[in-house]
């Protein structure tokens, strides 16, 4: 599995300081966006503190979840069908596992990259309100599992990447909008709030957002993670199936 | 241990439709054995199975004298496996795909890059190490597959259609170094369409069609026992070659009419000709040719094209 994951660091160090840039630039630009010029319309802020300070830990974890989208489709795709490597290495000593699980190992890695870049940009601006921030990678990397894991194992299922289109607008697009990342999801109507509920990513931003403004979960902090960690489980094991049947037939 | 690789009965199915029909095969330790045979035959249902990434559905396999299914990753660890389309990583250097496919062996770092460094040299593409792949010609990509497949020093190397869809000079260069992997005790296992690549590399072959072995034996063997020594090709100016057939009655032991020529299956063709003259036929054109393994592939497995 090591191998695996240290295969796609080789991979990665083509292409890491583009990448590096744009996690950078994405924090920063949306620190100047939504604190400067979104932040000035709301100006009672949210839940006490600023608008910005509000949706920064929601922003780090709407990140973790679109680079964890990002690196699980069309690599995944491509892996399977059109560069076919997830076939080279299964030829090699390796077992579904290894090949499964290197590739996710790359992932959270890529998903902790530019969760930590965010963090840092916005310690650097002063919206970090606790010391318990830090906390907010290990959300990070939790909601980049339950959400790579399961869209891997979708790309596993595809063969053509029309597919992809349909899940970034059905599933990625709402779950960004309405997971509590701009708004409280007391805003949305009854209906809307259950995907919220449903979906990984509002229980990412929910823990997010009490680690870095210092706020005690509770219990329902628990059941946060609970809950993303079955998706995580689920997402994993079908993924295992789904690879399988394509490398083992 | 007699067989590196051994089947009998060997089955696989994939739903309703069976791809491999119960075989039985021995690849002996190095030895270069071939799978000929039409596409669909079953060819590389079978190198898959033997390559431990596809399970048996039924009958007996065994690989280095251990169990497929159940040693999978042991087996792998001693193959080379050059599938039929290449699955380099493009993205990465020429040398980059080697040392990385070595560290799924366990291969350390070091040693991966020193032996990358030799099998560069060995398949010819030293200079090009620090290149990436993506700009690199078929011949150059499969030679550098090949090259991959001996990261590992297995024991066995697989070979799927290793030279389909190069050019002359890359498929001669490609024979070469499999010859010279040969010589150095390496068993090679390869299937291919081409009668003239299993001419130059297999010391042994099985025809296969329709999941079934149709014959085996050495290259020389199938040509005696299923051709004759020479071939009279004989074309006739006519609208159909067909008359023909009843004129040439007799003057070999096998006679195959075709759309533009007919085929003498004789054990010498100088006294057939003279035969054909004697009978004043007067053939456009006569061609004496010794028999292929061609011959015997399309005799087996028939002219009627399966795709």
């Amino acid at each position: 599995m090591l191998a695996v994951f240290e295969y796609h660091l080789v991979n990665y160090r083509r292409t890491w300081r583009g990448s590096a840039l744009s996690s950078l630039v994405l924090p920063l630009l949306t620190m100047l966006g939504f604190g400067v010029g979104v932040g000035s319309y709301v100006t009672g802020g949210v839940e006490g503190v600023s608008y910005l300070d509000w949706i920064v830990p929601g922003l780090i974890a709407s990140t973790a979840m679109q680079t964890a989208i990002g690196e699980s489709t069309w690599p995944v795709l491509s892996a399977f069908e059109w560069l076919k490597t997830y076939f080279a290495q299964a030829a090699a000593p390796l077992r579904v596992t290894d090949i499964l699980g290197g590739h996710l190992a790359f992932m959270l890695f890529r998903v902790l990259i530019s969760a930590a870049a965010f963090l840092a940009i916005a310690g650097a601006f002063g919206t970090l309100h606790s010391w318990w921030s830090p906390v907010a990678l290990v959300v990070a990397v939790l909601v980049g599992l339950s959400v790579a894991a399961p869209t891997a194992a979708y790309a596993a299922t595809i063969t053509s990447d029309s597919y992809l289109a349909i899940l970034l607008r059905f599933a990625v697009l709402p779950m960004s909008l309405f997971s509590g990342v701009f708004f409280p999801v007391e805003s949305l109507p009854v209906v809307l709030r259950w995907i919220a509920y449903a979906l990984p990513l509002w229980h990412g931003v929910d823990l997010s957002r009490d680690a870095i403004l210092g706020l005690n979960p509770g219990w329902l902090g628990l059941v946060h993670a609970a809950y993303l960690i079955a998706w995580c489980a689920a997402g994993c094991w079908l993924a295992h199936r789904r690879y399988r049947r394509r490398l083992v037939i | 241990m007699t067989s590196l690789i051994r089947a009998r009965g060997l089955v696989k199915r994939f739903g309703d439709f069976t791809a491999v029909d119960g075989i039985d095969v021995d690849v002996r330790r190095g030895e270069a054995f071939g799978f000929l045979g039409p596409n669909g035959a079953g060819k590389s249902s079978t190198m898959r199975m033997i390559g431990c990434v596809s399970p048996p559905t039924g009958g007996v396999l065994e690989i280095l004298g251990l169990d497929p299914v159940r040693d999978g990753p042991r087996i792998r660890a001693k193959l080379g496996v050059c599938p039929q389309l290449d699955n380099l990583d493009i993205e990465l250097t020429v040398r980059e795909n080697l040392t990385t496919y070595a560290r799924f062996f366990g291969i350390p770092r070091r040693t991966a890059r020193r032996r990358a460094d030799e099998l560069l040299e060995f398949v010819q593409l030293g200079e090009r190490a620090d290149s990436k792949v993506e700009p690199l010609s078929g011949g150059m990509k499969r030679r550098l597959t090949i090259a991959r497949a001996l990261v590992n020093e297995p024991e066995i190397v697989l070979l799927d259609e290793p030279t389909t869809g190069l050019d002359p000079q890359a498929r001669h260069l490609v024979w070469e170094r499999l010859f010279r992997l040969k010589q150095q005790g390496v068993t090679l296992v390869l299937t291919t369409h081409y009668m003239d690549e299993a001419e130059q590399l297999c010391d042994r072959l099985v025809v296969m069609d329709g999941g079934r072995i149709a014959a085996s034996g050495s290259p020389r063997e199938l040509i005696s026992e299923y051709s004759t020594r020479e071939v009279v090709e004989l074309r006739f100016n006519a609208e159909s070659q067909e008359p023909y057939a009843s004129k040439l009655e007799g003057v070999g032991e096998r006679l195959e009419v075709l759309p533009d020529r007919v085929l003498l299956y004789v054990a010498d063709g100088d006294a057939a000709v003279a035969e054909v003259n004697r009978r004043s036929l007067s053939p456009a054109s006569v061609l004496v040719r010794r028999s292929s393994l061609e011959d015997v592939f399309l005799h087996l497995t028939g002219r009627t094209l399966v795709d």
